[in-house]
């Protein structure tokens, strides 16, 4: 451990409803320490926006200025690749050309084709690991745990060789594949809340006649929606900040992600200085959605992370 | 994100080893050995069991073997023996990469680990809105990439808002990212204001296990919020806590994007963390054995630190059940 100490603040007694009297010194000590926290997680997406709607040049005239300064959509327009050139650099952009419509895209077509394919096959391994009887579960199910061990940046070189014996680099499908069928951690996960199911609940089912598959459609994925809905949610948002492993599969626009774009884009930096304004309208672009999908599902999710298995 | 510890692997899991044994925890008796549903499972593990042996078990092999070749893609990968190794051994940018990423790991690990359990705390001891929860976890939703631009603008030397403050305040402007002793620190704390939401939200599930009387009858006997907090909260959060430093540690040795948008492993080397020497080795220079046997040896500190810590949370487990 770092020698950095955060003496927990100090509070007085709180019950599960708080007194309405006189609040302690320690109570206050404490809502400060948490605005301070909330204002630091808070204030960068405003900066960002800020920061997005300024102009260049008056941007290094009022660094400081805490609203958008000589406000303009020159930025958004950049990043969407909406001006021209000539336009472009005028206003201390590169010119350099992003098709910011096109990474979007690819971003959503390889998150989605990630998030449906894994959440599904994972949820029918976990289901053959949980309500399956067969020869050699819990000996295959050990096999899977293994794999948690494996740090996901150790197979990326040798997937890349394999992915180009494929002939998949610089596709869509090529940067999907590996974990398109399976995370170990998702048939970990979901293989939990399977056993959780009652056995009334499946027995009942089979009683009216149905089969182990309509089980697995009609009672288990129903159940465990939630638990379903959050490793969803939490899966496209992996997938879509993954940098690492597009970067290597990636090498044109065809195949680019939104990502590599915004390093491209850090990279490609006018002889004026970086162009902040385009930069941070194109960071906004990357994370919007990612924001909105959260803002969404935010109650079930926040409450759902959780510790399943750790005892 | 969970992990199992349910029991230890008991060997590193390679060319297949039994991992972990697992029991199910419900009350339902084990699955009889034998087959009872064997052709139905089979077509349900199909798909996973695929996914699995080509890009989990065959890379993982795979990435073993090429660490005894000399590969350059172009042409067939030739047996060399240790010489990967051995030149590795030697090799000090290697060793002064591990040497950036541990300083880095400790820094990350530290500040990240301290600061979550003060608001997992906060959150559990103070209020119990769910907003703040969400509030707490919006950093997460950035990717590393766009992280790194963020607080490379911030911070930036001339302009950023960061240093308009330190200049505020009379000192003088700091090079956060262009200054070989301010690098890793600040690399190390963007990563923590990434991710800090999200380990305090895994550790404040911890904390809602344990039993809300536990508090009412230390306040009965007149403890206070602090003293509770050594007595009650830390013994029994222990375990918990242990799960995520070994998951936090583990991802926090694979830094690698942050480094790539801020300074590019520089100034001099200074941020030249391990799995960015290892990717500019395969695809700056075309040596993919020899990344291939630095990527090994991440492999193999990493299940060195798993085993270490499972060992040493293991001897003061507590239990609340």
């Amino acid at each position: 451990m770092a020698a950095v100490t955060a003496t927990p603040a100090k509070t007085a007694p709180v019950s599960v409803r708080p007194l309405r009297r006189r609040p302690s010194v320690g109570r206050i000590a404490a809502w400060v320490v948490m605005a301070a926290i909330v204002l630091v997680t808070l204030l960068p997406f405003y900066w960002i926006l800020r920061t997005a709607l300024s102009s260049n040049t008056a941007l290094a005239a009022h660094p400081g200025d805490p609203l958008p300064v000589d406000f303009t959509t020159g930025g958004f327009e950049r990043a969407l690749g909406l001006q021209s050139t000539e336009e472009a650099i005028a206003q201390g952009g590169s010119g350099g050309g992003l098709k910011f419509w096109r990474y979007l895209i690819n971003s959503v077509v390889v998150s989605t084709l990630i998030t449906v394919c894994q959440i599904f096959f994972s949820a029918m391994a976990a289901y053959a690991f949980s309500r399956l009887r067969w020869r050699g579960r819990d000996k295959m199910f050990g096999l899977f745990l293994a794999g948690l061990m494996v740090p996901t940046i150790f197979t990326l070189l040798p997937n890349f060789v394999l992915i180009k014996q494929l002939g998949l680099i610089d596709n869509l499908l090529g940067i999907a594949l590996p974990t398109m069928f399976m995370t170990p951690f998702a048939v970990f996960f979901l293989r939990q809340f399977f056993m959780n199911v009652p056995r009334e609940v499946e027995e009942a089912a089979l009683l009216d006649g149905a089969g182990k598959v309509r089980i697995f459609f009609r009672v288990m994925l129903p159940m465990a929606s939630t638990p379903i809905l959050t490793l969803g949610v939490l899966t496209y948002i992996t997938s879509w900040n993954d940098y690492f492993w597009p970067l290597m599969v990636s090498y044109s626009d065809s195949s680019r992600v939104l990502t590599v774009a915004l390093a491209i884009f850090r990279a490609q930096t006018p002889q004026t200085g970086y162009d902040w304004s385009g930069l941070m309208a194109a960071t906004l672009i990357a994370a919007l959605p990612m924001l909105l999908l959260f803002g969404v599902f935010a109650r079930r999710i926040v409450s759902t992370i959780s510790f399943t298995g750790v005892k | 994100m969970t992990i199992a510890s349910s029991s230890p692997p008991s060997r590193l899991p390679v060319g297949g080893a039994e991992g972990a044994r697992t029991t199910p925890r419900t009350g339902r008796a084990k699955a009889r050995e034998g087959g009872g549903d064997g052709r139905l499972a089979a077509v349900f593990l199909a798909p996973a069991l695929l996914g699995f042996v080509v890009f989990l078990l065959w890379p993982t092999l795979r990435g073993i073997y090429l660490s005894f070749t000399r590969f350059n893609l172009l042409t067939p990968a030739e047996w060399v023996g240790l010489d990967n190794y051995d030149r590795m051994v030697h090799d000090p940018i290697f060793w002064d990469s591990l040497r950036v990423t541990v300083v880095y790991v400790v820094i990350n690990i530290g500040v990240q680990t301290v600061s979550a359990l003060a608001i997992a705390v906060l959150l559990q001891r103070l209020t119990q809105s769910a907003v703040l929860r969400g509030i707490v976890l919006t950093p997460y939703l950035m990717s590393n990439v766009v992280a790194g631009i963020v607080w490379l603008w911030i911070l930036d030397t001339q302009l950023g808002i960061g240093n308009e403050v330190v200049a505020g305040l009379g000192f003088d402007r700091i090079p956060f990212l262009n200054d070989e002793t301010w690098a890793i620190p600040t690399i190390a704390l963007i990563n923590v204001w990434r991710h800090v939401g999200y380990t305090a939200l895994l550790l404040f599930a911890g904390l809602q296990a344990i039993p809300n009387d536990m508090y009412e009858a230390a306040r009965v006997d007149g403890a206070s919020e602090g003293r509770m907090f050594w007595r009650i909260t830390l013994p029994l959060l222990r375990p918990v806590l242990a799960v995520v430093l070994i998951m936090t540690v583990i991802g926090s040795f694979q830094v690698f994007d942050t480094v790539a948008v801020t300074t590019n492993g520089g100034p001099a080397n200074a941020t030249n963390v391990l799995q960015f020497y290892i990717y500019g080795s395969a695809f700056g220079r075309f040596q993919f054995g020899y990344a291939s046997a630095m990527s090994v040896a991440l492999l193999v500190v990493l299940s060195a630190i798993t085993v270490l810590q499972y060992r040493i949370t293991r001897a003061g487990q507590t239990d609340l059940g």
